[in-house]
């Protein structure tokens, strides 16, 4: 918290020849429609100068549409914006940016084959020659280092860097440009929780420093961490802005989704049986050559859910698609109940399948759905060959129909249409559908990968009860995500991956959070978890 | 060979190159952009024709380069709107432009000139006549260095001089300036353009413009410099090979321009060897002139290694939701 700045006084802090107000940004009545969709209904919103101002809400709150009217990427149909009390209609990026409210994306907005300077640079240029913009901008880049902790090597390519550095370019663009109000929109989705400490640590010292922060996350966690206020949206509409110190994320779930909601998984202890699912000495490539899983081997038992952990790119996602027959590997085996699988060539996924092994793929939308598919044809994908959807060549169109609507009702898939184009489903109810497919089809083995990935509260809770409930029907159930409460709140077991290797194996219940932190991270948070060869059965 | 042979050779090359080099150039600003262009050769053609067009109406070179110029730029222009603003595909809008430039260049040839598509012969003073710099003559006689510069370096018409000036013109257009800098940006990333505040449509524009003025150099060099008058389809490939040269330069200026080199000279030498015998055996002079376009397939898809352009190249920019 602020405790050398007169927070309580705001006239004491105020820059001079603003208006008398304590209030950064003030905005009132915004409605902002696309076509059918009301993103933003009568919004009004009061963010104090000098806070972290959070804003929660489930996907398509319309969270990001307001900040993206803030900051001018959008104009509002209706309504007005104040900033420091004086209204202004923003017009453009740069307008905002003039206003000094500045954005970092949650994509970042970075040139990825250009210096951190020059990412600085553009768009804020002195003058048609760069030469003297660059240097000026060296020496404001080593100012704004020392100031607020944000150290980078001015001439690293982006492509190069981490991406918790990626993130430090985007903020100092913003501060490069005078930003006093700093917009933060899921900053710590990509960021392993070692970097995501880090950017807190960041945005305190901004605080301190007397910058305004708006911070728009679906983490509950950070909220309760950082923010001293949190506006609450569902479906368009502002729900509430609450003193932080005042609420618990209970009470901020309910108000998200409108009724109560369970944050904790409710799971009874695992008791695991046979081994169903043994990955052997496993090495796998990725596209270009470079090898991703290095040698790695572990078993998943009947009724347990395996979790792997790991910051992406750390060969998580090379793994599923080997065990899952879409990538062919190097070497090793991959056995189903004690019987090698072959997974080589092109028809790898659909042996895999045929033998009892079903898939949840990290990228719903890309492999495991056509979108531009009904619902109805999306359900069926990859077991069409299945007699319950017609014998010989001709498909039995009603009866896939009607399988597809049992599904609808029996996963709670929404809107219940099973004529409506995939596309067309929110990315939860998208989730759902090839849920509902892999797990009817009654699979021994269950492989999910990234299963709540921009997935609604209300859905996080139903897919992970799904999701026990396979496992308490007695099969083995292997989970990637990077989404550390999720492993920690589902696995039986959790496996760290980092680097191509198995790095640690931890017990959800007693690990905690900092010691998985340090394995994600590459380093062994347990003496007894040697970070070299990843053998954890 | 005696040194006189090898200038002329490497005369013939500059002469040859720069065509290549001002189109690949052309093609540079646009694809560094963002927007592919396979319409080099259709912008080209269209300048070949109005400056030749223009010159032999108008009896002046100079108002045969504007034409020529406009006519390209305003080609671009066209190609733009398809490509930028109506958001089309880029490769189709460079199709259409090359299918529309070879059927209106020679109707209009025919309907105005009633010689066949072509435009009359062009006179002096209706077209780039060869330039002696200074102190030529004078420093002939000095030995190797004297010859490389009466020979090689001097003689060249304006349109020569130009297209190589081009070259540091535009690696400090890209590299040095603002202009560049966004320009680059708008290739890799649009969006980081756009939020940044600046506007990717106006910047595109910009480089498709500059892209129809360089093709319009290169188009007037065929008909009122190299040649005198238009013939039909008279660039003949060139502006493919121009994108070819593009891709193997992996769009840096520098490189383009040696690049280009190359394939002149692989011309020149064609020429050269027009009559050539192996061993008592005449070769097919039709196999001689395939050389340097065998030799740029060769090239492409041997020695070019990973070419990986701008990012957001074909891709028309839109706000997403």
């Amino acid at each position: 918290m602020t405790t050398d700045t007169p927070m309580g006084d705001p006239n004491a802090q105020r820059p001079s020849g603003a208006a008398a107000t304590d209030l950064a940004i003030e905005l009132i009545g915004i409605n902002k429609r696309f076509g059918a969709v009301h993103a933003n209904r009568d919004i009004d919103l009061k963010i104090r100068r000098g806070t972290v101002h959070g804003i929660v809400g489930e996907n398509g709150a319309g969270k990001s549409t307001l900040m993206s009217i803030l900051y001018g990427f959008y104009t509002a149909d209706s309504g007005e914006i104040r900033v420091n009390g004086t209204p202004h209609a923003i017009t453009d990026s740069r307008h905002a940016l003039a206003l000094g409210i500045g954005m970092v994306h949650q994509h970042f907005m970075l040139v990825d084959n250009f210096s951190i300077l020059e990412n600085v640079v553009l768009g804020a240029e002195d003058s048609a020659m760069l030469g003297p913009s660059l240097a000026r901008a060296r020496g404001e880049l080593t100012r704004l280092a020392k100031e607020y902790r944000l150290d980078v090597d001015p001439d690293a390519i982006i492509e190069d860097v981490s991406v918790g550095t990626q993130q430090r370019v985007e903020i100092l663009k913003a501060l490069y440009r005078g930003a006093d109000v700093l917009i933060l929109d899921e900053p710590t989705g990509v960021l392993t929780p070692a970097e995501a400490d880090d950017l807190f640590r960041v945005l305190e010292t901004l605080r301190e420093q007397g910058k305004t922060i708006i911070l728009i996350t679906h983490k509950l966690r950070e909220i309760m961490a950082i923010t001293d206020y949190v506006s609450v949206m569902r479906q368009g509409a502002m729900v509430d802005t609450l003193k932080t110190s005042e609420t618990n994320p209970e009470e901020l779930a309910e108000l998200m989704v409108g009724r109560r909601v369970l944050l904790r998984v409710d799971k009874t202890p695992a008791r695991p049986g046979e081994t169903f699912l043994a990955v052997e000495n496993l090495v796998v490539k990725d596209d270009l050559g470079v090898t991703r899983v290095k040698d790695v081997s572990f078993t998943v038992r009947a009724g347990e859910i395996v979790g792997i952990a790991g910051v992406a790119g750390n060969g998580q996602s090379e793994l599923l698609e080997s065990v899952s027959g879409m990538r062919d590997q190097q070497s090793g085996t991959v056995r189903l109940k004690g019987t090698p699988l072959s997974l080589e060539g092109d028809d790898g996924a659909h042996r895999a399948r045929k033998a009892g092994l079903a898939h949840v793929p990290e990228d719903r939308q890309r492999m495991g759905l056509v979108v531009a598919f009904e619902e109805w044809e999306n359900a069926m994908l990859g077991y069409e060959d299945d007699r319950a959807y017609g014998k010989g060549v001709l498909l039995d169109i009603p009866a896939a129909r009607a399988r597809a609507r049992e599904r609808i009702q029996q996963f709670d898939i929404r809107p219940d249409n099973e004529r409506l184009k995939t596309a067309n489903f929110s990315g939860g109810n998208q989730q759902k559908i090839v849920l509902a497919r892999e797990m009817s089809s009654n699979p021994d083995v269950l492989i999910v990968g990234q299963p709540t990935r921009g997935v609604d509260i209300g859905a996080i809770e139903f897919i992970h009860n799904q999701i026990i409930k396979m496992r308490d029907a007695g099969k083995a159930i292997l989970l990637v995500s990077v989404e550390l409460d999720e492993i920690r709140s589902l696995a039986d077991r959790i496996l760290v991956m980092f680097d191509g290797h198995i790095v640690g194996e931890a017990d959800p219940a007693t690990a905690t959070e900092r010691e998985l932190g340090l394995m994600m991270a590459g380093v062994s948070g347990k003496a007894d978890a040697p970070a070299a060869e990843g053998t954890a059965t | 060979m005696d040194l006189a042979l090898i200038l002329s050779t490497l005369d013939a090359t500059l002469r040859l190159s720069t065509p290549l080099l001002l189109a690949c150039l052309a093609g540079m600003y646009s694809e560094r952009s963002g927007v592919f262009d396979i319409g080099l050769e259709g912008k080209m053609l269209m300048a070949a024709f109005a400056a030749a067009a223009a010159a032999s109406v108008f009896h002046s070179v100079w108002i045969g380069l504007a034409a020529g110029l406009l006519v390209s730029i305003a080609t671009a222009a066209l190609q733009g709107a398809a490509a930028i603003s109506l958001k089309g595909n880029q490769l189709i809008a460079g199709t259409a432009i090359n299918m529309l430039a070879a059927g209106l260049t020679t109707f209009l040839g025919i309907q105005w000139f009633a010689q066949g598509g072509r435009t009359p012969q062009l006179q002096a003073g209706e077209r780039f006549t060869d330039i002696t710099l200074p102190f030529a003559e004078e420093l002939r006689g000095i030995p190797v260095l004297g010859q490389i510069y009466h020979d090689l370096i001097s003689g060249h018409n304006l349109l020569v001089y130009v297209a190589f000036l081009a070259v540091p013109i535009t690696w400090f257009v890209l590299f040095r300036t603002r202009f560049g800098l966004r320009l680059r940006a708008v290739g890799e990333n649009p969006k980081a353009v756009d939020t940044a505040g600046i506007s990717v449509i106006k910047l595109r524009y910009q480089a498709v413009l500059i892209t129809g003025l360089l093709c319009g150099f290169a188009g007037a060099f065929f008909s009122i410099a190299q040649g005198s008058g238009f013939g039909n389809n008279m660039t003949a490939g060139k502006g493919f090979i121009a994108l070819a040269a593009l891709i193997f330069a992996k769009w840096k200026p520098v490189p383009a321009m040696f690049t280009c080199l190359l394939f002149g000279f692989l011309d020149a030498l064609q020429i050269r060897l027009q009559s050539a015998r192996i061993g008592g055996f005449e070769v097919p002079v039709q196999a001689i002139q395939a050389l340097p376009y065998v030799l740029t397939v060769v090239l492409l898809a041997g020695f070019i290694g990973k070419a990986v352009g701008p990012k957001a190249g074909g891709v028309p920019y839109t706000k997403e939701r």
